[in-house]
């Protein structure tokens, strides 16, 4: 068992709490690094899908996790990332400046949209933000000069500083650029989470009275929260339209806002590991799914809909026996060794939570 | 000694009922002031009223000065307000550590970007933040809890946690809406005492909802009864307890 003594405040805000955890997220990063050389271009691909979809996850998990705003509109964010990037370079921008463009662009109109969105709490938040997922179809087809509609559009080379990288001809180029911005971002909300706006977030989710008593604005901070994880979004509608290579109003439908959802769902909400678990959940399950098909000989057999029901099981399956996601799990059993033979199983049981005040608006 | 805060002519209607009415009462710097009265008697609305959770339909109130009416909820705290409440209102999801830095939320100086970045001015920002909240945590003997979730935490503690929030916020005022319910008298005891330090070794001006007459008597300076949202009476605790109207709204007529 492990003790960690803090013996400084600037251990305690140290992103990593001692020198174990240090090791283990630097041995992550390094295999990480180090994955083009360890794995076929295929696999590749595969992880590379994983952490695109892990941007995307920690940009909705800022926003349902941390701040309890739920949403079902951000594939029109990953729609606007994406198009913004690739218009931004077909402008003749250089990739280095329309990516973070694009999602400064994607930050800003998700915060101009939050505005009226949030006085709407829970459930209809939700609904509002699914008319956003609908009608980015609509307004991508409409707006053709710019978006090319239907016929779509096909992701341009990336150029850095003469480095050219692609999804199919260098794989491992676009893995590493890829597994930098996946960093970046998880570095930037593990800065969010240790600063006052982090906790001003959790503030909001967990009791908006005693949030505005203790001088947190709750409005300003729920816009912050929608214009960062709508920025994160961006990035990732930008990398993931660099991924499919072409693509046109139909890539980023309802069902991609939806799959974001429960992916963090599945992943452990409130949590950074759980976007990443659910990412793996959801880019490796049509995979598994297809291979599993093979295995008994049935892929021949077109079963429409097999993705999105297996989907939805594991789904209810989170829901009624582990809420807190497949992150919940992992630290059930990470305590159960370090506690070994201490842990009880009543441990993790959830309390009976007391009264709380009437709501007073 | 000067009035840090004044109430005038407060009314406050929902609908057709009348919950404050016409209310005076003001709070001198550096004391303990309670209100006490029979459930409904309109002691918390007094205080959302003071927090701006509610707008008063007539009257006005001050603080230091400044006329807390122009402002919103959320600016009531940076003027030195800090507030407890009655079914204990804390993040549930964070350690106590977290819940207690929102407490300094209203001493944030940096920004958003820098913060993502985390400056070493956001760095030295959090370590003063972190000095400030650990003077609570000694204060208030909350060490073996430091790291703890709300959510597990045990009725008591909580509502000590929740006592700790209002003071990281370094408040001049502090609202405490029934800080000694559901406690048991162990507890009472140790709120008794830390209610009296926080007025003489910290200097802050205290205002208190509280059923427990042992507890109002013991650190009050002055108590206020209220009844239908009107002041019933006005005193020291023994004054407004040998009240005939005070024992006539909570024993009904003709125990006096």
């Amino acid at each position: 068992m492990r003790i960690n003594f803090k013996t400084s405040y600037e251990h305690d805000i140290r992103l990593f709490p001692d020198w174990w955890s240090f090791f283990v997220y630097a041995t992550l990063i390094v295999i990480a690094v180090a994955l083009p050389w360890l794995m076929d271009d295929f696999f590749l691909g595969e992880v590379t899908n994983v952490l695109i979809w892990a941007i995307a996850g920690l940009g909705l998990m800022l926003l349902t996790g941390q701040t309890g705003q739920a949403s079902l509109g951000h594939a029109a964010f990953l729609a606007l990332g994406c198009y913004s990037c690739i218009i931004f370079m077909e402008q003749g921008w250089p990739f280095l400046i329309a990516f973070p463009a694009a999602g400064i662009l994607t930050g800003v109109v998700g915060t101009i949209i939050a505005i009226p969105a949030i006085r709407l709490h829970g459930i209809y938040l939700a609904i509002a933000t699914i008319a956003l997922s609908i009608l980015a179809d609509d307004i991508i087809v409409l707006m053709e000069p710019i978006t090319d509609g239907v016929s779509g559009k096909f992701a341009p080379m990336i150029n850095i500083f003469g480095i050219e990288i692609e999804r199919w001809t260098t794989p491992d180029r676009f893995y590493w650029l890829v597994l930098a911005v996946t960093i970046l971002c998880t570095l930037a909300y593990r800065n969010l989470l240790r600063s006052p706006l982090g906790r001003a977030f959790a503030a909001v989710r967990d009791s908006e009275v005693s949030a505005t008593a203790m001088g947190v604005h709750i409005a300003r901070t729920k816009a912050a929260a929608f214009g960062i994880s709508c920025a994160i979004t961006g990035l990732a509608g930008a990398l993931m339209g660099f991924y499919a290579g072409a693509f046109n109003n139909e890539t980023f439908s309802i069902v991609i806002s939806i799959t974001l959802l429960m992916m963090i769902v599945i992943g452990g909400l409130g949590s950074i590991h759980g976007a990443f678990f659910g990412a793996v959940v959801v880019a490796f399950l049509p995979q598994f799914l297809s291979m599993t098909k093979d295995l008994i000989g049935g892929s021949s057999v077109a079963i429409p809909g097999l993705e999105t029901g297996v989907f939805g099981m594991i789904l209810i399956l989170f829901i009624l026996f582990e809420p807190m996601g497949i992150y919940g799990r992992w630290m059930k059993i990470r305590i159960w060794f370090e506690l070994f033979p201490f842990a009880r199983k009543d441990m993790f049981k959830r309390q009976k939570s007391y009264l709380k005040t009437e709501r007073l608006r | 000694m000067s009035n840090l805060l004044e109430v005038k002519n407060a009314t406050l209607k929902f609908g057709g009922v009348i919950a404050v009415n016409d209310l005076t009462f003001s709070v001198e710097e550096g004391e303990v002031y309670a209100i006490v009265g029979p459930n409904g008697a309109g002691k918390s609305t007094v205080f959302n009223l003071i927090s701006r959770f509610y707008n008063p339909y007539a009257g006005a109130i001050t603080f230091d000065g400044h006329n807390l009416l122009d402002r919103n909820a959320d600016s009531v705290a940076d003027l030195g307000i800090a507030r407890t409440f009655q079914n204990i209102e804390l993040f549930d999801h964070a350690t106590v550590l977290q819940n207690l830095l929102v407490g300094r939320h209203r001493h944030r100086k940096t920004n958003m970007l820098q913060e993502m970045l985390f400056t070493p001015k956001v760095r030295q920002e959090e370590k003063r933040h972190r000095e400030a909240v650990e003077e609570v945590i000694d204060f208030l003997d909350l060490q073996p809890y430091r790291d703890k979730m709300i959510a597990g935490l045990p009725y008591g503690v909580r509502k000590v946690v929740e006592l700790g929030r209002a003071l990281a916020s370094g408040p001049r005022l502090l609202l405490l809406d029934e800080p000694a319910s559901g406690l048991s008298v162990e507890e009472t005891q140790d709120m008794r005492w830390w209610i009296d330090d926080i007025r003489k070794q910290m200097g802050i001006t205290v205002l208190m909802v509280e059923h427990d007459m042992g507890l109002v008597s013991g650190v009050s300076d002055r108590v206020l009864a209220l009844a239908d949202g009107a002041k019933l009476a006005e005193g020291t605790p023994q004054q407004v307890q040998s009240d005939p109207a005070v024992i006539e709204a909570y024993l009904g007529a003709g125990a006096a």
